[in-house]
C-alpha cells in the first residue's frame, strides 16, 4: 500500500515538475540554449509566491507574481547573453548565483513553511473531498493543460514561428528581417517564467518553500525531456511531443520513488538524475548505431548474395 | 538606388593577422540593374555582399539604399530591404521546418511579427501557387520538412522565399555553386526569370564567367578588395571570356593569367 500512495504522489510530483520541464524544453530544444539559470528562477518562483501567500494574497494571483519574477530571471540571463554577448551557459550559471541571494533576500531567511497560509492545494481540499495525492493530480492536469495549449497556440503564431526558426537557422531569421536577439530574450523569459510558475505551485502544494528548492533541478528538466523522447520519439507530432514531457516528468517521479521505497539513500538521489539523464541521452545514440548495423548487414548480404 | 562610397573592411584588426579585404571601394548600382560580379578567390566579393547585406560592421564609408544611409543598420534592418541567397544551400531556410512555414517567414520579411497564426489558409494557396513556378514539384510537399530536400531544391526554395516579399536589392552569392551542373542551370534560369520578371535590382557573384557575360546587364571584376573593372550595356555583351582574362592582365600587372587565378 505505501508503494501504490507513493506512486500517486509521484504522478502529482511529476505533473507539477513537468511544467517546469516544459519551460527547459523551450530554451533546451526550440531556442537550442542551454540555460543553467532555472536552478535558481525555480526557487524564485518558490521565493515569491510563499512571501506573496504570508502577505495573504490568493493563491492564484501569487503563482502569476512569481511566473512574473521568473520572467524578469529570464531577462537577466537574455540580456546577459545577447546584449553583452556572454555564451549562455556562462550567463545562466552568472544568473543562477546571483538569484540564490535574491532568493535568500526576498525569503528573509533560507526556508519558509506555509502551514497557516491558505494555498490553491488547501482551498481545493475544503471544497472537495479527494485525497491530497488527487488534488495535487488535478490541479496540476489543470496547469499543465493550459500550459501545454498554451505553448501549441504560441509557436504556432508569427512569433513562434521565428522563435522555432531561431533555433534552427539564426542566419536564415535574420535574412528575413528577424531580430534573432529578441527572439532568444524572448524565449528565456517565457522559458524561465514557466520554471518559476512550477516553483510556486511545487511551493504550494508542499507547504514549503526552501532556497534550495532548485537545485538540479535543470537535470530533473533534461531527463524529463530524454526520457519523453525515448519513449516516444523525436518524430513524433508536436502536440504529443509536449505532452511526452510531462510523461517523462512522471516517470522520472515514479522511477525515483520506485528506488526510494527500495530503501536508496535520498543522499544518493542526484547521482541517480545524473545517471538517468546519462542513461536516457545514451541509449538513442546505442539504438542509432545498432539499427545501421542491422541495416548494412542486411542490404550488404544481399548484395553479395546477388554477386554469387 | 545602392550607393557605396569609400567602404573598407578589414578583419582581425590589431592582430598579426590583420587584413584589409575590402579596400575604399566605391560602387553604384542604378535601379534595375543586374549586376554580376567575378573575381579570383579571396578577392572579397563574399565579403563585399555581407557588408552590404550588414552581416559585418564597416570600417568607415557610407552605403545608402534607395536614399537611406543603412551604413550602421543591424543585419535583421537591412533585411526588410534586401534578399538573399548564399552558397550554402543549408544557410537560407530552416530545416526542421515545413516548406510552407519557410515560406511564410519570408512573406512577412519587413513586417512585425504578431500572434497571428504563422500559415494562414489564405497562404497555403497563394504558396502552391508560387511554388509551382519553380517546376520542381513541391507544390504538392508543402507540409515536408526543409531538410529533406535536395540542397538545389533548397537553393530553388531560398531564391523564392528571397522574392516572394519584392526586395529592393536582391543578393546572390554564388548560390549555384555547391550544385550539380544540371540543377545549376536550372536554378540559374530561374534567377534569371525571377530578376526579369520583377524588374529587380541584383547583385550575383558567379564563378562561370560565360554565365557572367550572358546574364545581366553588367559586370563587375574584383582583385584584392577593389573593382577592377567595370563594364555595362552593349560593351558588356560583346564581352568573350577572353576579354575578361586580358582585362584582369592588365589589371593585376602580370602575364599569362590563367582562369584559375581568376576564378579560384
Ligand atoms: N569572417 C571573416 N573573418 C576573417 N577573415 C575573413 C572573414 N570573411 C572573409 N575573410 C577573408 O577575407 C578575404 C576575402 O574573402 P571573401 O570575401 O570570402 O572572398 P571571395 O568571396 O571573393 O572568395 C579572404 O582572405 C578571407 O579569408
Ligand atoms: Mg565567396
Amino acid at each position: 500500500m505505501p508503494m501504490l500512495l507513493s506512486l500517486q504522489g509521484a504522478i502529482g510530483q511529476g505533473i507539477l515538475w513537468g511544467i517546469m520541464a516544459l519551460g527547459i524544453y523551450l530554451t533546451f530544444r526550440i531556442l537550442d540554449i542551454a540555460d543553467l539559470s532555472v536552478d535558481g528562477s525555480f526557487a524564485t518562483g518558490g521565493a515569491v509566491c510563499a512571501v506573496a501567500l504570508i502577505a495573504g494574497i490568493h493563491p492564484i494571483l501569487a503563482i502569476l507574481l512569481a511566473t512574473l519574477s521568473g520572467f524578469l530571471a529570464g531577462f537577466v540571463t537574455g540580456f546577459l547573453h545577447t546584449k553583452c554577448k556572454m555564451p549562455a551557459i556562462l550567463a545562466g550559471i552568472l544568473t543562477q548565483l546571483a538569484l540564490y541571494s535574491i532568493n535568500l533576500r526576498i525569503m528573509g531567511k533560507s526556508n519558509i513553511p506555509l502551514l497557516q497560509s491558505s494555498t490553491l492545494f488547501k482551498d481545493f481540499a475544503k471544497v472537495i473531498p479527494l485525497t491530497s495525492q488527487w488534488i495535487t493530480i488535478c490541479i496540476g492536469i489543470f496547469f499543465s493543460l493550459i500550459v501545454v495549449i498554451g505553448i501549441y497556440w504560441f509557436l504556432g503564431t508569427e512569433f513562434g514561428s521565428c522563435l522555432r526558426a531561431t533555433g534552427n537557422n539564426e542566419n536564415m531569421v535574420r535574412a528575413n528581417g528577424v531580430n534573432t536577439d529578441t527572439m532568444k530574450l524572448f524565449g528565456l523569459m517565457l522559458s524561465n517564467g514557466l520554471v518559476a510558475m512550477s516553483g510556486a505551485l511545487v511551493t504550494q502544494q508542499q507547504s514549503v518553500a526552501d532556497v534550495k528548492m532548485g537545485t538540479g533541478a535543470i537535470v530533473i528538466g533534461l531527463a524529463s525531456i530524454v526520457i519523453g523522447e525515448v519513449i516516444f520519439g523525436k518524430k513524433a507530432g508536436f502536440k504529443l511531443r509536449l505532452t511526452s514531457i510531462i510523461v517523462g516528468s512522471i516517470i522520472y517521479r515514479m522511477i525515483v520513488a520506485i528506488v526510494l521505497q527500495m530503501g536508496l539513500n535520498t543522499d544518493d538521489l542526484k547521482l541517480l538524475t545524473a545517471f538517468i539523464v546519462a542513461v536516457a541521452l545514451t541509449v538513442p545514440v546505442i539504438v542509432n548505431k545498432r539499427k545501421r548495423l542491422s541495416m548494412y548487414k542486411k542490404l550488404t548480404g544481399k548484395e553479395l548474395q546477388n554477386h554469387a | 538606388m545602392l550607393k557605396l562610397e569609400k567602404v573598407s573592411k578589414s578583419f582581425h584588426i590589431g592582430t598579426p593577422n590583420e587584413k584589409c579585404v575590402i579596400k575604399s571601394l566605391n560602387l553604384e548600382l542604378k535601379e534595375g540593374d543586374f549586376v554580376t560580379v567575378i573575381g579570383g578567390n579571396g578577392a572579397g566579393k563574399s565579403t563585399l555582399l555581407n557588408l552590404i547585406a550588414g552581416v559585418y560592421p564597416i570600417d568607415c564609408g557610407i552605403i545608402t539604399l534607395n536614399g537611406q544611409n543603412i551604413s550602421l543598420a543591424p543585419e535583421y534592418q537591412r533585411a526588410k530591404l534586401i534578399g538573399r541567397v548564399f552558397q550554402d544551400p543549408m544557410m537560407g531556410t530552416a530545416a526542421d521546418m515545413q516548406i510552407i512555414e519557410n515560406l511564410a517567414m519570408a512573406a512577412r520579411r519587413g513586417q512585425k511579427r504578431s500572434l497571428r497564426w504563422g500559415v494562414t489558409k489564405k497562404e497555403k494557396e497563394q504558396y502552391y501557387e508560387a511554388v509551382k513556378t519553380l517546376g520542381l514539384g513541391l507544390e504538392d510537399r508543402l507540409t515536408t520538412k526543409v531538410g529533406l530536400l535536395s540542397g538545389g531544391q533548397r537553393q530553388a526554395l531560398t531564391l523564392l522565399m528571397a522574392t516572394l516579399h519584392k526586395p529592393q536589392l536582391l543578393l546572390l552569392d554564388e548560390h549555384t555553386a555547391a550544385l550539380d551542373p544540371a540543377t545549376s542551370t536550372k536554378v540559374l534560369t530561374l534567377t534569371n526569370e525571377i530578376v526579369t520578371k520583377q524588374h529587380l535590382t541584383a547583385m550575383m557573384v558567379t564563378h562561370n564567367m560565360k554565365d557572367a557575360i550572358d546574364i545581366g546587364n553588367r559586370l563587375i571584376m574584383m582583385y584584392d578588395g577593389h573593382i577592377i573593372y567595370d563594364v555595362e550595356g552593349e560593351e558588356k555583351k560583346k564581352l568573350t571570356v577572353n576579354d575578361l582574362l586580358k582585362k584582369f592582365e592588365e589589371a593585376i600587372g602580370e602575364e599569362f593569367v590563367n582562369d584559375r587565378m581568376l576564378l579560384g
